[in-house]
């Protein structure tokens, strides 16, 4: 069965990509779509059907070098199951999608349909090689899947390859995850080198005893674990778009929208996410590393909220969106709490992905118009698309009951990111930034939906007249992740952030971790954890807290069980159940704060934005060109990096080596070659010379410079 | 002394046939003869070869040692006579249309190899000479054979002054070796000789008698009669120049340099190495500038000698191996080559303009495919044989320590592929021009594709010769 998930998008795309000919271009589409709803379909069987327990199948042997041995396999474990359904929910929805926004596309001229087939093909394909990334057992494999989904990204971010802006595009979003890549390669290397394997239950094993090692470099000295943690983190960096390596994702704007909602909202930019989350065994012994994960995720949630406060372009709004949910995930796995962000990547890529998908109903509605200036009143045009988008709005700001669990899928996976950071930091920065960050996120959640739906129409009034409701193939996708938004919260709260007994279960993480956290418990705070968490842990804890250090030490050498590792002193997050009050709720305020805000500048009070920034002008520049890091980039990286090239171009490679070449081969050669034609003269006088001479020569070079004395 | 005769069987056999044939023919139809004599001289040959090849064994001296039968000996031998016997077949027809084949041919070519079988087999200065001259002798004549070409003629006086003067200077080396040794046989000149330094006067010796060897192979500066006489001289029978000729002489001048000399490597090293060199940069520089392709090939031939004598500079077994392994495989290309040569005709007269090959891809591809992989080899682009061949002498030359001789030939080999390619690319991108016909001779068609495939599926194992060329050189070092 899972053989079928993981290869049926393959042969879709190669069917699609190869032989759309033989069956037609409409026939690569259902052929293709038909393939990831099946895959999509034995996804779910599997992730219901499957329990926590940790299943490996080897498909086929692939590299045997000494003591390398690498397999093509599978690792099917819960955080497997929970990727294998989003990845194909999220894809087989946009492939379905893909139907009505795909079916006429000024980019390309006429009799060039087949372009249809190469979008389904490479859909398909990056599909295909997510799978391998997240079903991997080992990290060679997840390598593939990593530059796999890099290599569709690149495609399909360039995919109107006659608009120079998209190619651009295409090849930051490249050059920069090279980046990242290089760190992730270089913690695979290192991996190895320690542990002689690239197996992950090998080096899971392996991890405890890593952290007292040393890796040396030059005349550094590293800690082997902070230092891999931190390459790992690296790779994810690139891949999900955080501080410094984020500049990539708003310009990947430029491919077609299915495409950002599909790989650059719901999947491909979460795998550095579900990275951190399965090298969790190892992460959980590097502590410092976690402290700069958690930075960075914190402080990208912060700089991508304020930047996406002003942005126009409609897409270019969630993409920082998008970046900024994805720093909310690596806070709350910097923190230890890797269910939780799970949690978060789960319910965000329903949520996201509907909303990239409602941006491009209202962009194929506009007819391609994607600036929010250009839009207003579109509610009455674009009914569905409307309440999809509001469905997805109230999701991603984080509505609900507080204090319940009742509300829709961003209010109770942010909150669970929120709370964790408040317990993984004593309150600190990333909490902080966290909050601001919701109440900036309401902000231009709410001015994306009043820009788009409410006021009054602007912009060319033409296109306003033209603007139509989309396809139903483009609003079953909708109607079907808003299900997701509003109930995967409530429905999964309890297996991801639940009281931790039902989070180990879930999770397949044995009893013994549960025990002796419980333990721990209560000697911190054996008050508040009898109230509401794990009477029945506290209960027989006496018992077993006796032998728990036994069977720790009797299972050093073999990895930890489960799909996630928390280690047995790592209690954040039944610490954040156990938050104060206005903890919980700053979110839900933070939210409202944002709400009224949006509510006032561009309902109540429409010509106060344009005050605003007018009164704090570098402000407004400042967040208007996303804190000038792309110039800054350009100013540090790009231009020594292109004038480096082009002074090895003309100077080394043309003026240096090719004049060089080109000076023997026309120059001296032919010369010699004419002197080698005078002297043949044809008089035989001549030769016997040469003769002569050549043996005058060797007879005073054997006397002279000879052996002979 | 029966041993001894048994031991040369083959030569008197083949001076034998040569005698009778030469007496047959007068007294019967003469030229008429021809066509007949040449099938029937290449059989002879043909069947002396597989017979030394078969039945031959071990190291057999005769005469006290002037001859020697040896397994280095029969390995040159069959590659001489076969590619005799082939030389001979393939350029038949060529001669009989143009009226060139005299019934001479045949029997000059059976005396030459007779003479050329004698070479490899030397064992002593006048055995040496004495074939040497025999062979000479023949090829003076049969370069010369069109006689009322200027051309023919020029080249074949050309040749036999010249050839006098080498053979003078290998005379006079051959005395002074004499007069410091006291012996004329090899394995005495060795004692004598000695090991390491040796006395000035019997360098000197070496020297002239380097000098008169070179200039059989055309190795710089002994080369200028090379060009001249490839390109006046028939095709059939430059074919025949570029092939057995050049084997016979470099198995002898690598019998004299191990047999007789092989105790002071040290040198004569140096000049081979020199020879070797300049004999790769000549080759490959003056063929740049030729339109004629007879003379360039004559340019590729003094090239591939140098490569060749990269392996007897280096003074060792794998030297030696190396060096028959390259003769081998030179000449199988070359006779392909040579076939291709041979068909080059426009209107039945035959032409040897480069340009001439204007997109011959279109009229003949098929053709054009084996004559590319023919010139890939030349030029030892991988992964045809020719690289091989190269890479072998190189390995020996490496492990000779005469690395800087192997870098100086590999710069010469980049030159020298400028222009096998340019045929190349002439035949395959060249301007519109006027077109060749490429006959209907299914027999150089044969060799052409013959030699071609084997440059390319020889890459398997190479049929087996570096195994009977170590087995070859083994008998020759010791």
């Amino acid at each position: 069965m899972l053989q079928i998930i993981l290869f049926g998008p393959l042969l879709g795309a190669l069917i699609a990509g190869l032989g759309w000919r033989v069956v037609s271009i409409r026939g690569a589409q259902w052929i293709t779509t038909g393939l990831l709803f099946l895959s999509c379909f034995l996804s779910w069987v599997t992730f219901l059907s499957h329990g926590p327990e940790t299943q490996h199948i080897e498909l086929l042997r692939w590299i045997e070098s000494g003591s390398l041995s690498t397999s093509w396999g599978i690792r099917l474990d819960r955080l497997t199951s929970i990727m294998l359904i989003v990845v194909t929910t999220v894809s087989a929805l946009v492939h379905l999608y893909s139907f009505g926004y795909m079916a006429h596309d000024d980019n390309f001229r006429e009799g060039e349909d087949s372009y249809r087939a190469r979008f389904f093909a490479y859909l398909s394909f990056f599909t295909f090689a997510m799978l391998m990334l997240v079903t991997s057992d080992n990290l060679v494999q997840m390598f593939f899947g990593w530059e796999g989904v890099g290599v569709a990204s690149y495609l399909l971010i360039g995919f109107y390859y006659r608009k120079p802006s998209a190619n651009a595009a295409a090849m930051k979003a490249f050059i920069v995850n090279r980046v990242g890549d290089f760190g992730f390669a270089l913690g695979i290397f290192g991996l190895y080198y320690l542990t002689d394997s690239i197996m992950l239950d090998d080096i899971f094993a392996a991890a405890p005893d890593l952290a007292g090692q040393n890796l040396h470099f030059l005349s550094w000295s590293f800690d082997a674990t902070e230092i891999l943690a931190l390459l790992l983190f690296i790779g994810a960096m690139g891949k999900s778009a955080q501080l410094l390596l984020h500049t990539w994702l708003p310009d990947a704007m430029e491919g077609p929208t299915p495409v950002s909602a599909l790989i650059h909202a719901a999947t491909m930019v979460t795998a550095g996410v579900f990275l951190v989350c399965r090298m969790s065994p190892l992460m959980e012994y590097a502590p410092d590393a976690m402290s700069i994960v958690t930075f960075i995720g914190a402080t990208t949630a912060f700089f991508a909220a304020t930047v996406g406060l002003v942005q126009n372009d409609i897409k270019r709004v969630i993409a920082y969106s998008t970046c900024s949910q994805l720093g909310y995930m690596f806070v709350a796995a910097g923190v230890g709490v890797y269910s939780v962000a799970m949690f978060h990547l789960f319910t965000h890529a329903f949520f996201k992905a509907m909303l990239f998908l409602g941006a491009g109903s209202v962009i194929h509605g506009m007819h391609h118009e994607q600036d929010m200036r250009n839009y207003g009143g579109l509610r009455k045009k674009l009914p569905y698309t409307f309440w999809a988008m509001m469905i997805g709005t109230l999701a991603i700001t984080g509505v609900g009951i507080p204090l319940t669990h009742i509300g829709f899928a961003g209010f109770l996976s942010k909150d669970a990111v929120i709370e964790s950071a408040w317990a993984g930091t004593a309150g600190g920065y990333a909490f902080w930034m966290l909050v601001i960050a919701a109440l900036f996120t309401s902000f231009y959640s709410w001015r994306l939906i009043f820009l788009t739906f409410y006021g009054e129409p602007r912009g060319d009034k033409h296109t306003h007249d033209h603007a139509h409701e989309s396809p139903t193939v483009m609003l079953i996708p909708l109607g079907v992740l808003s299900l997701g938004a509003i109930f995967a919260g409530m429905i999964w709260y309890g297996s991801f952030f639940g009281d931790h007994n039902k989070v180990n279960a879930f999770f397949g993480i044995p009893a013994h971790h549960e025990a002796s956290e419980g333990h721990a418990e209560t000697d911190g705070h054996a008050d508040t954890a009898a109230a509401d968490h794990g009477t029945d842990a506290a209960g027989d804890h006496g018992t077993e807290a006796a032998h728990v250090t036994d069977l720790a030490e009797g299972h050093s050498g073999m990895a930890p069980q489960g799909a996630i590792f928390m280690s047995p002193d790592n209690h954040v997050m039944d610490e954040a159940h156990h938050a104060p009050t206005w903890v919980k709720v700053s979110p839900f305020i933070a939210m409202l704060i944002g709400f009224v805000t949006a509510l006032w500048f561009y309902i109540w009070n429409p010509s106060m934005p344009a005050r605003v920034a007018e009164t704090n002008r570098p402000l407004y520049l400042f967040l208007l060109n996303k804190w000038y890091f792309d110039e800054i980039y350009d100013f540090i990286f790009v231009r020594p990096a292109f004038w480096i090239g082009r002074t090895l171009w003309k100077r080394g490679d043309e003026k240096t080596i090719d004049g060089g070449i080109n000076g023997v081969a026309m120059g001296i050669i032919p010369f010699f070659t004419r002197l080698a034609g005078r002297a043949q003269s044809g008089y035989i006088f001549t030769y016997a010379f040469a003769m002569v001479i050549g043996i005058a020569v060797f007879v005073t070079w054997m006397t002279i410079g000879g052996g002979a004395e | 002394m029966t041993t001894d005769l048994n031991t040369i069987l083959p030569e008197i056999l083949l001076s034998g046939f040569a005698m009778l044939a030469l007496l047959a023919a007068v007294y019967t139809g003469k030229d008429k003869m021809a066509p007949a004599l040449t099938w029937i001289t290449a059989g002879v040959m043909g069947l002396l070869a597989l017979w030394i090849a078969t039945t031959g064994e071990g190291t057999n001296p005769a005469f006290g040692g002037m001859f020697v039968d040896d397994a280095f000996a029969r390995f040159a031998k069959v590659t001489l006579l076969l590619s005799g016997a082939l030389v001979l077949i393939m350029g038949q027809e060529y001669m009989e249309r143009r009226g060139i084949l005299r019934f001479e041919y045949p029997v000059l070519v059976a005396l030459a190899s007779v003479g050329m079988m004698v070479m490899v087999s030397a064992g002593d200065l006048m055995t040496l000479y004495m074939g040497l001259e025999l062979q000479s002798l023949a090829l003076y004549v049969v370069a010369s054979l069109r006689r009322d070409s200027v051309r023919s003629t020029e080249a074949g006086l050309k040749y036999f002054v010249l050839g006098a003067l080498s053979s003078g200077m290998l005379l006079y080396g051959a005395s002074l070796v004499y007069g410091f040794s006291g012996t004329t046989l090899f394995s005495g000149i060795v004692t004598a000789a000695g090991e390491g330094r040796a006395a000035l006067g019997l360098l000197f010796g070496v020297v002239f008698m380097l000098a008169g060897l070179a200039f059989k192979v055309s190795a710089v500066p002994f080369h200028m009669w090379t060009p001249d006489v490839y390109e006046g001289a028939p095709t059939p029978i430059t074919a025949f120049f570029a092939t057995a000729p050049k084997v016979a002489a470099m198995g002898l001048f690598a019998r004299v340099m191990y047999d007789a000399f092989g105790g002071i490597v040290g040198d004569w090293q140096q000049i081979v190495a020199l020879m070797s060199v300049l004999s790769m940069f000549l080759g490959a520089i003056a063929a740049i500038g030729q339109t004629n392709i007879k003379r360039l090939m004559a340019y590729s031939s003094i090239a591939h000698m140098g490569y060749a004598l990269i392996g007897l500079a280096s003074g060792t077994e794998q030297g030696v191996s190396a060096m028959l392994t390259y003769l081998a495989i030179y000449v199988t290309m070359n006779i392909g080559t040579f076939a291709f040569i041979l068909s080059m005709q426009r209107d039945g007269e035959p032409v040897v303009d480069i340009g001439s090959l204007n997109l011959y891809a279109r009229t003949d591809p098929a053709r054009a495919l084996a004559m590319l992989v023919l010139l890939f080899s030349l030029a030892g682009v991988p992964p045809m044989l020719g690289f091989f061949a190269k890479l072998g002498v190189w390995q020996a030359g490496i492990g000779a320590d005469l690395v800087w001789l192997v870098a100086l030939s590999a710069v010469a080999s980049a030159i020298g592929a400028y222009y096998y390619l340019r045929i190349v690319f002439f035949m395959y991108f060249g301007s519109e021009g006027s077109q060749i016909d490429s006959g209907r001779s299914p027999l150089l068609w044969g060799l052409l594709m013959a030699s071609a495939a084997v440059m390319v599926l020889g890459v398997l194992n190479l049929f087996g010769v570096d195994g009977m060329a170590q087995a070859a050189a083994a008998s020759l070092v010791n």
